[in-house]
């Protein structure tokens, strides 16, 4: 089993987009260093031709009806946003 | 009438039974619980927040705080949630106010439902009735311990792995994952959503499959629910004609307290005795490889969940200098614990490019082999019963500096949760003072064997579910 590089943490780090501290760097290359051997068991078993399962119910394609419904008026929807302005959430530029 | 309500023993069924004869209202009733709450809340903390009766004719209820309710702030026990006041009711939230349960409050859980505890809740963990210097078990914990201390006649919580199960067995009470697919996730705050359930944590069985009654069914708003059977109320009190299995892995794994084994062997012995047939079986690769493969597809599918925290539409925003990145990445570790950022970072590694294989697939490939082994013994038994939980409710802060220590505590939980199992328990007697649960595991949709399984043996085992200091 591979050992996570401190590079490997900070890359994951930027893919999830989360501003670890130094101290969280630390930290959390040891914590998934354990957790990754530890769940990296599941590759001892042979699974040569198993079928992975993604969903746990036999369900295929729910259909709806295509019918226009009310949605959220923009007040509502806007009413827990940090920011807005003139109807629309506000952020920093990109 | 209100003076002589005593909300330590009352039932919801005994409950409605008042309310239906007219020796008391709705609202009296809910006043009942909110002075219990005043009362002991603020020893155990169950509540995040209490809300005022606003109506409805029927018993009340605690609601999980990962549960959307309209008009009252919804945190799932995070700080990147505060604030945030859904502006609609979640379908079991409708539910419930649709057959007239008045909510009594949000119950308190582990940050987005992750942990065994609630010592990752960002408001501070609840405490056991039983004991409160101890865990009440989670995530579901302050569900689970507002039922036990006569803080919430029934209450509903969420499962991913074992958040309703092993709170309930922690606390001594009743608590039922049902089938995935039978109970709507919309307006739920999503952690696994292969995963996720809703369901009752109650003091009986019967309580137990009333509210299952209540919130069960397909909705239109959800897309993998399912239509479901009608609910019978359990009223047998032997078990002639059920075909018990007893799966060795399950009830010797290696961690299981001897005075826990002890009090589920007394529940299998009770099982005989009543008429089923009773036989030891195997299961051993779901065992074995359930864990590792749940905190794979768990985090992974976390950290696609909570991708949608990012401190623009709802909840917490950082104050950041920099451009709309920064905004993101600070909102996101400053609103975040360390247990979602944890299971986001092992998530987002074991979903990314080069990785994806050796990791993510493979769980999903022992996802089939566990679903396999359990429907194998489903052609031979109706339910498969073992420990909830392989310890009694633990110390504050025993397995907090170990994650893996504490992911050890959904051991017995998690293989019929990743194969879309139902499962109840019931609390099965005391060790060192303490409640043991049983776990009852059926096959799909066999909600109404669970509880005819799970009545027979409440009758049979006399447990009191009144938490022995309080009585």
């Amino acid at each position: 089993m591979m050992a996570i590089t401190r590079e490997e943490v900070l890359h994951v780090a930027r893919l999830a987009r989360l501003a670890l501290t130094e101290e969280e760097v630390e930290r959390l290359q040891g914590e998934l260093n354990v957790i990754l051997e530890a769940v990296g068991k599941v590759r001892e078993l042979d699974l040569e031709g198993v079928e992975p399962t993604s969903h746990p119910l036999d369900l295929v394609n729910a259909w709806g009806d295509d019918e226009p419904q009310p949605s959220l008026p923009l007040e509502q929807a806007l009413s827990n946003a940090p920011e807005e302005e003139a109807g629309f959430f506000r952020v920093p530029p990109a | 009438m209100k003076g002589r309500i005593d909300t330590l023993r009352l039932t919801a069924e005994a409950a409605a039974g008042l309310l239906e004869r007219g020796e008391l209202s709705a609202a009296e009733l809910h006043a009942a619980y909110a002075e219990a709450i005043a009362k002991r809340d603020g020893e155990l903390h169950c509540y995040l927040r209490t809300t005022p009766y606003t109506g409805g004719a029927g018993v009340p209820i605690a609601l999980k705080d990962v549960i959307g309710t309209e008009g009252v702030e919804t945190t799932a026990g995070s700080r990147i949630l505060s604030g945030y006041v859904p502006v609609y009711d979640s379908t079991v939230a409708a539910r419930c106010k649709g057959a007239g349960l008045p909510l009594l409050g949000k119950t308190n859980t582990d940050e987005f439902a992750m942990g065994s505890s609630t010592e990752n809740s960002a408001y501070g963990p609840s405490h056991n009735p039983w004991d409160p210097e101890r865990v009440p078990g989670g995530s579901g914990g302050g569900s689970a311990a507002a039922v036990s201390a006569g803080l919430a006649p029934w209450a509903l919580g969420s499962d991913t792995g074992g958040s309703i199960k092993q709170p309930a067995a922690l606390c001594g009470i009743v608590g039922l994952r049902p089938t995935y697919g039978t109970v709507s996730r919309y307006g739920i705050v999503a952690f696994a959503s292969s995963l996720d359930q809703v369901g009752p944590t109650t003091r009986t069985v019967r309580d137990c499959a009333r509210l299952y009654g209540v919130i069960a069914g397909r909705d239109p708003r959800d897309s993998t629910t399912v239509d479901v059977p009608g609910v019978e109320l359990p009223t047998a009190e032997d078990l002639r004609g059920i075909k018990v299995g007893v799966p060795r892995e399950l009830n010797e794994a290696e961690g299981i307290e001897p005075g826990v084994k002890e009090q589920v062997a007394k529940a299998i012995a009770l099982c005989e005795e009543l008429g089923a047939d009773v036989e030891e079986c195997r299961l051993p690769l779901s065992v074995e490889y359930g864990l590792p493969c749940y905190y794979l597809i768990a985090p992974a599918e976390a950290s696609s969940n909570l991708a949608r925290y990012d401190g623009v539409r709802y909840g917490f925003r950082a104050q950041a200098d920099g451009d709309l990145t920064a905004v993101y990445e600070t909102t996101r570790d400053a609103g975040f614990g360390d247990e979602p950022k944890r299971r986001i970072m092992i998530g987002t590694y074991a979903l990314a490019a080069g990785y994806y294989e050796a990791f993510y697939g493979k769980a999903q490939q022992v996802r089939t082999v566990i679903v396999r082994e359990h429907a194998a013994l489903f052609e031979r038994y109706d339910v498969l019963v073992s420990p909830t939980s392989p310890t009694v409710a633990f110390r504050f802060g025993e397995k907090t500096e170990n994650p893996v220590a504490m992911y050890l505590s959904d051991l017995l939980t998690i293989p019929s949760c990743m194969a879309g199992l139902p499962g109840l328990s019931i609390p099965s007697g005391l060790s060192e003072g303490l409640p043991v649960g049983l776990q009852l595991i059926g096959p799909q949709l066999s909600e109404n064997t669970l509880f005819r399984v799970g009545h027979a043996l409440e009758q049979a085992l006399g447990f009191d579910f009144v938490p022995e200091r309080l009585r």
